[in-house]
């Protein structure tokens, strides 16, 4: 028999012990300064720059990175410690969250050593935002369709096109992105796209922001005419960004962040239940609380995996998978147990507003960071489908 | 898993591979499969590798022992490993030798009390016992008058016995016990109550249910593989590719749930909440993965995975039968949520994140 998927059960080490402590206590003290409101959801329009300064203050940016980058050299363990915590918090991380899981590990693998330098600090002292822009307009789950141009010019390139749903780009000031050098060859249709670095708020590039259904707004859409991208922004292989992007996704999988979006609903439905449960909302929190520990159980695993030096591009889908469908269905589970709520409940209206925002916020949980299906696809040739 | 638990599910596995290949048994109408396994599983020490060397057992360490019994998922074994196992474990923990042949364990469900009376003698009903029409002894959990637990070996034989099948068509009796006389009756260790060996008996079967996904993820993407339909192998079809999907989802989950609350047992200093949780977890995630996963299997099989001549049933139907051993997940789940709620909203997060 071949055990083709393994979760080892890892144990989070005593060092994430004490630093849980100490993110635990930090969060407590922002919000009791009302740097923001734990029973909010993170709203993902609030953008507090002072709080990523101070994250960044706390060494909790660029935790696995080298110390000369800014870098803090420590586990991947620990990091998932301190995620998990903001996370459940509902700290407003919008503004450092994808450079320090995304961004900052994409350039520390491709960038020139002059531009590490530069802006590698920058992120790990929670100074800047960034944007990953991959989706276009024909382009989203089929990602080599993109068609946004960069012309080779003197000294660089020049963009043009337009990229969509890009997270955070209002307030970005740099977007990794991928652009078409070349066609696609007969051979490899992946072939002919190169990832660059984008400076935001330059001449040629415009954000025209897009409203979503939860009233926030999150993604925008971003214009390029004629913008400018020096030679030494380009990140790794011209016309092999497909190998590269791939790669930079397996961060964005496994993450807590991938089932504990709309977990606040859970808790407020505990308050609101009180301690002597009637029987079925005993069973249904059981259930929920079974449920959301075996996925972190299996994130805990994959976060050991990553430590270990593996990728564990199938395990990660896994979770993403179950974990993302799992928070899209918590809100809908917690709403028809909230039903038998006493009137009397004093969290009812918090509880009440919370699952307005987690239900309207649900459908998106499957679509970004790769569809459900798309996801699904990358299982199956693990397992040998295809 | 540390080399020794290697050592000892590698010996497991290469009995049940030599002598319980679900094909070969699926075959045995007559069950004559089952003397030679047994007897080599016996050889190796298996029955009672929980059982300390001074009380006649093997004394393999709790994690080896949770090895053998994914190993018994995986080929979902028909003889009463896990109960035997059980049983002795149970023994042990009152320094009670363990009786030689198969065993099970009285009762199994959280529900069903069994007394000590005034004289000695145990009284009381004990449903879906498994394997209790095979075993020539049970281990029994019984408490007296004052509430205090004891653990007893009794004969079998002293019991009435009726007989019942789960879903998986394997033995799950009555057993009733009329002021019956034990062979040995000891104090269960301070803190030992029903419970404790509900939850150990729960994670034995969410281990097995893991086992049983894993085989059932496997004979379904060989099948798939091999399935040619509308001029393709059914594998090529994206429909199919994604109940694939989902059925390795269920059988991750249910492996990482099972595992990880083997592993918080077999280190626990003291089983406090976060322990509770582990063992309660895995039994409502790997019930709820048997039956979604399962249901895929058989879907990806069509009507040959329903015949009585293929084996998935083997694996599919034993998944769904040990859901309701040692308590159901519905059961759990209301002591879980209760749990839950005594200790309130700002206590939640704390319990997840401890394990
Ligand atoms: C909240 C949010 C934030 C986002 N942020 C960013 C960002 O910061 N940067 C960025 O680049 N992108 C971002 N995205 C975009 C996201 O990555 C895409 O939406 C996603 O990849 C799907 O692409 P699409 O929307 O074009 O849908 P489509 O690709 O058009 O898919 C529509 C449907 O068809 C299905 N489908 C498509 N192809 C197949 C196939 N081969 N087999 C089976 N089903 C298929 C999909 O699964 C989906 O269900 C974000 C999206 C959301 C919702």
């Amino acid at each position: 028999m071949t055990a083709a998927l393994r979760f080892d059960p890892i144990r989070l080490p005593s060092e994430c012990e004490q630093l849980r402590k100490e993110v635990r206590a930090f969060l407590a003290e922002e919000i009791a300064a009302g740097t923001f409101d734990p029973h909010k959801p993170n709203r993902e329009d609030t953008d507090v720059p002072e709080f990523s300064r101070k994250v960044g203050a706390r060494g909790w940016l660029g935790m696995t990175w080298p110390k000369k980058y800014g870098g803090h050299e420590r586990s991947f363990l620990e990091r998932y410690v301190v995620t998990e915590e903001m996370r459940v918090a509902n700290a407003p991380t919008r503004r450092f969250f994808v450079a320090d899981r995304q961004s900052g590990p994409v350039l520390l693998k491709y960038a020139p050593e002059h531009i590490k330098m530069e802006i590698l600090p920058r992120i790990c002292r929670g100074e800047i935002c960034f944007a990953i822009g991959m989706s276009e307009p024909n382009s989203g789950s089929d990602l080599f369709a993109a068609k946004t141009r960069a012309t080779k010019t003197d000294g660089g390139y020049l963009i043009n096109g337009t990229k969509i749903w890009t997270s955070s780009a209002h307030i970005a000031d740099y977007m990794i992105a991928i652009f078409r050098t070349s066609p696609p060859t007969k051979e490899n249709r992946r072939h002919g796209l190169t990832q660059f670095l984008v400076k935001m708020k330059q001449p040629g590039i415009q954000v025209n922001p897009i409203g979503q259904i939860t009233g926030q707004y999150e993604f925008n859409e971003v214009v390029f005419t004629d913008h400018f991208i020096p030679d030494d922004h380009v990140l790794g292989e011209i016309d092999g960004a497909w190998k590269q992007a791939t790669s930079e996704l397996a961060y964005e999988r496994s993450g807590p962040e991938r089932f504990l979006e709309t977990y606040y609903v859970l808790t407020e439905l505990v308050r609101a239940v009180g301690n002597n449960p009637d029987t079925r909302s005993a069973e249904g929190i059981g259930r929920l609380v079974a449920q959301v520990h075996t996925m972190r159980r299996m994130s805990v695993s994959v976060a050991g995996m990553l430590q270990a030096g593996k990728e564990p591009v199938v395990e990660a889908s896994i979770v993403k998978d179950i974990g993302t469908i799992w928070e899209q269905q918590l809100p809908h589970r917690v709403r028809e147990l909230a039903a038998f709520v006493e009137e009397t409940a004093t969290n009812r209206e918090t509880l009440e507003k919370q699952l307005d925002f987690a239900i309207k916020t649900a459908p998106k949980l499957t679509i970004q960071g790769g569809t459900t299906e798309v996801l699904r696809g990358i299982i199956a040739r693990g397992l040998g489908l295809r | 898993m540390a080399e020794s638990e290697n050592i000892v599910a590698e010996t497991a596995e290469k009995i049940f591979a030599d002598l319980a290949d679900a094909q070969t048994i699926n075959r045995d109408k007559k069950g004559e499969w089952k003397a030679p396994l047994w007897q080599a599983l016996s050889d190796a020490g298996l029955p009672l590798a929980w059982v300390p060397e001074d009380c006649g057992g093997s004394g393999a360490s709790l994690a080896e022992g949770f090895s053998v019994l994914s190993a018994a998922g995986r080929f979902a074994v028909a003889v009463p490993l896990a109960e035997t196992m059980l049983a002795g474990w149970l023994l042990a923990q009152a320094k009670i030798a363990s009786a030689g042949g198969e065993m099970t364990v009285v009762p199994a469900s959280p529900k069903d009390r069994i007394t000590v009376n005034a004289d000695g003698s145990l009284s009381g009903r004990a449903r879906g016992v498994p394997f209790a029409k095979v075993a020539k002894h049970f281990a029994v959990l019984a408490f007296d008058a004052k509430g205090d637990f004891s653990v007893a070996l009794v004969d079998a034989s002293k019991c009435r016995i009726e007989s019942g099948l789960n879903l998986g068509g394997d033995p799950s009796d009555v057993v009733t016990l009329d002021k019956v006389q034990p062979i040995a009756i000891k104090p269960a260790p301070t803190g030992f109550d029903q419970a404790r060996l509900m939850l150990m008996g729960g994670v034995a079967r969410s281990l097995q249910i893991a086992g049983a996904l894993e085989s059932m993820l496997e004979i379904s993407v060989r099948y798939s593989n091999e399935r040619v339909a509308f001029e393709k192998k059914i594998s090529k079809f994206q429909a199919v590719q994604h109940n694939l999907a989902r059925l390795a989802g269920e059988s991750a989950a249910a492996l990482a749930a099972a595992t990880s609350a083997a592993d918080a047992i077999a280190n626990a200093i003291s089983f406090n909440d976060e322990v509770f949780l582990e063992a309660v977890a895995a039994k409502i995630r790997c019930s709820e993965a048997a039956e979604k996963g399962g249901g895929i299997a058989h879907q990806v099989h069509g009507a040959i995975g329903f015949t009585i001549e293929h084996i998935l049933h083997r694996y599919s139907l034993r998944a769904l039968a040990w859901r309701d051993d040692f308590g159901s997940e519905s059961y759990w789940a209301v002591e879980l949520g209760k749990l839950v709620a005594q200790r309130g909203a700002d206590e939640l997060w704390p319990l997840v994140a401890s394990r």
